[in-house]
């Protein structure tokens, strides 16, 4: 505290936690004490500064409006990264950047996309969604008669099983936000309740399991419970207003909010009604997952609590002490975000983010953290908690449970194993470079 | 009205209500379920939907040697690159929580080489292979498992009885979300 007063001007800011952490109260309304904060941080302009001139874009007509716009030609890193970049005859993954991205929602183009058998080039006038199996009526719907429905909407994330995985390596792998925890995104989704499709065919009311299929190369399939497809599942045809991504299931896809992404079957062409689980070759291998002793888990459906900050973060130093906002993402596929501590001591305490509202059923909540730096070494961590009383687990917990690697990890590309969601710690050096560590 | 009519008449508004409630909203196309036939290749662990036809280790050697080993590697060693995965072998699971999942070491059910291979292989050529052909690789792949006889007949009978070594290994974390 001492060393904290003895800063003119920072005795103002009102402080909730260790190393920095300033009250979230400072970013609803108290303007006072912010703009004072800001003020300490050097950033009024000094004599010598130059005087303000109309710059070249003002003083001349501007460029053709587009039919479909796209991003500002200085946004050309804001991409996806590739892991296959050639198509060989393998899996690609495209991993979002959410550490150069704001709010909840993941733009279409950089929304994450992880392809078997590569991107389906399907015409969605011949694309054809049959229903069979244990129902009365086997229907087959289309595009057109799909859209007929009345259509939801609603926010979801969807997360790869294996996103995070490089986490699970003994050493931390210092990599981007996008490296590590890139196959998540956050989409508006738009369709018709699966319910409504299976009340149409006259579902068996003894059957328990359905298998979706999806129209791509590996006509990739997995066993979802009845009871997932009555309480939130559809069959989604918009994602932010537009029709589907091609890499996001173009025309159609299954959405299983909260579930691991594989199982929203993206493409999805056939649903079919059973009363046992298919035992898919991706249940049963890929997304099954290997625990400590050597005992395997199967149907291991929910994303649980989790979040990561995006800012500050690998690869976004700082340049000097002052005021930043510490901000990220949090979500729970069993509900709504409740809370989001973040500590900048490495967990020696706690202070209690502000979340960006609305805050939606299985969705991204962004929360954010008024930090001041004052150029000493720092440790970066957010925890989440969910409204059914989950916490986000710390890093000795989870290990406890879940293990670490027994290989070392040389590439954050690696899944040595999945369902990772414990804290992502950045630490902060005196020079404002940023490390991933573990705490 | 005699009571059965009373009953009659009860059971049609029965039926418009059940009707009713179940929003058929007709706006499916009615198929039948041969209309579905060429598309329904899930296969049931216990078998169900297995279609007719059979293969040998013998026999699925010679198709391997001509579709699979270019990724899959001589005799499903594996090795071409480390994205194609190994057939045959595993360490076991007790080795650590990042151990190779393998088809001995992992799978519960035979039944989902038969799915996964019908459907998805070989990776740039899905669904080329007969259905004798993918019960000759299966029980290829089996035998170099040695979980089948060498001269096993793989069959939509005899397939589903395969015990796979690690089919009582799993538990589920969320049996409350069947």
């Amino acid at each position: 505290m001492t060393k904290r007063r003895r800063r003119r001007g920072a005795a103002s800011l009102d402080f909730v936690a260790g190393n920095g952490l300033i009250t979230r109260r400072a970013l609803l309304g108290g303007g006072v004490t912010f703009v004072g904060a800001l003020g300490t941080a050097g950033t009024t302009t000094g004599a010598g500064a130059e005087p303000l001139a109309d710059a070249p874009w003002s003083l001349a007509v501007g460029g053709i409006t587009p039919p479909v716009q796209t991003a500002s030609p200085f946004e050309k890193d804001v991409t996806r990264t590739l892991s296959n970049p050639r198509g060989e005859f393998r899996t690609s993954h495209a991993r979002t950047p959410h550490q150069l991205l704001g709010g909840t929602v993941t733009p279409n183009g950089l929304h994450f996309s992880i392809n078997h058998g590569g991107v389906p080039d399907i015409d969605p006038a011949e694309h054809k969604l049959v229903l069979h199996g244990m129902v009365r009526r086997p229907l087959e719907f289309t595009l057109e008669s799909l859209s007929r429905h009345p259509l939801v909407t609603r926010m979801a994330f969807i997360e790869c099983a294996g996103n995070s995985a490089p986490m699970f390596a003994k050493e931390p792998v210092q990599a981007t936000v996008q490296m590590l925890h890139g196959l998540i995104s956050n989409a508006e989704w738009t369709g018709v309740p699966l319910s409504a499709l299976l009340d149409e065919a006259g579902i068996d009311p003894t059957a328990k399991w359905l298998v979706a299929e999806g129209a791509d190369a590996q006509f990739l399939d997995r066993s979802v419970p009845v009871k997932k497809a009555y309480d939130d599942a559809l069959i989604a045809v918009y994602q932010n207003g537009e029709h589907l991504m091609p890499g996001n299931g173009y025309p159609m896809r299954l959405l299983l909010p909260g579930y691991q992404g594989n199982m929203n079957v993206k493409y999805v062409r056939r649903i079919k009604v059973i009363n046992q689980p298919a035992y898919s070759y991706f249940e049963t291998k890929n997304y099954s997952q290997i625990l400590p002793g050597g005992k395997t888990w199967r149907f291991h459906f929910v994303m649980e609590v989790k979040s990561f900050i995006t800012y500050p973060s690998f690869g976004l130093n700082l340049k000097a002490p002052g005021l930043y906002a510490i901000s990220g993402v949090a979500y729970s596929g069993t509900g709504r975000i409740a809370k989001v501590m973040v500590s900048a001591d490495g967990g020696n305490s706690w202070g209690e983010a502000a979340l960006q509202g609305p805050i939606h059923d299985k969705a991204f909540t962004r929360f954010v953290m008024p930090w001041r730096w004052d150029g000493q070494p720092a440790i970066l961590q957010s925890r989440a908690y969910d409204d059914g009383g989950n916490a986000q687990p710390l890093r000795a917990e989870f290990v406890a449970m879940r293990g670490e690697a027994t290989r070392p990890v040389t590439t954050p590309l690696a899944f040595p194993n999945q369902h990772y969601n414990s804290i992502t710690s950045w630490a902060v050096d005196s020079n404002g470079d940023i490390k991933h560590v573990y705490v | 009205m005699s009571m059965s009519r009373i009953f009659a008449a009860a059971v049609l508004v029965f039926a418009f209500a059940a009707r009713a409630a179940t929003q058929d909203l007709g706006l499916g196309k009615l198929l039948s379920e041969s209309d579905i036939k060429q598309w329904d290749i899930t296969i049931l662990p216990d078998g169900t939907n297995l279609p007719p036809g059979s293969g040998t280790a013998a026999e699925g050697a010679k198709i391997y040697s001509v579709k699979c080993s270019a990724c899959h590697g001589d005799a499903g060693k594996g090795g071409v690159a480390p994205y194609y995965p190994a057939l045959v072998g595993g360490q076991p699971l007790t080795n650590g929580i990042d151990t190779v999942k393998t088809i001995a070491n992992y799978y519960a059910y035979a039944t989902t080489i038969f799915d996964y291979t019908r459907r998805a292989m070989p990776y740039n050529m899905p669904r080329s292979l007969s259905n004798d052909e993918v019960y000759s690789l299966t029980a290829y792949i089996l035998a170099l498992n040695k979980l089948i006889g060498e001269t096993d007949v793989m069959d939509a009978k005899t397939l589903p009885q395969v015990k796979m070594p690690n089919r009582d290994n799993f538990i589920m974390p969320y049996p409350d979300h069947l």
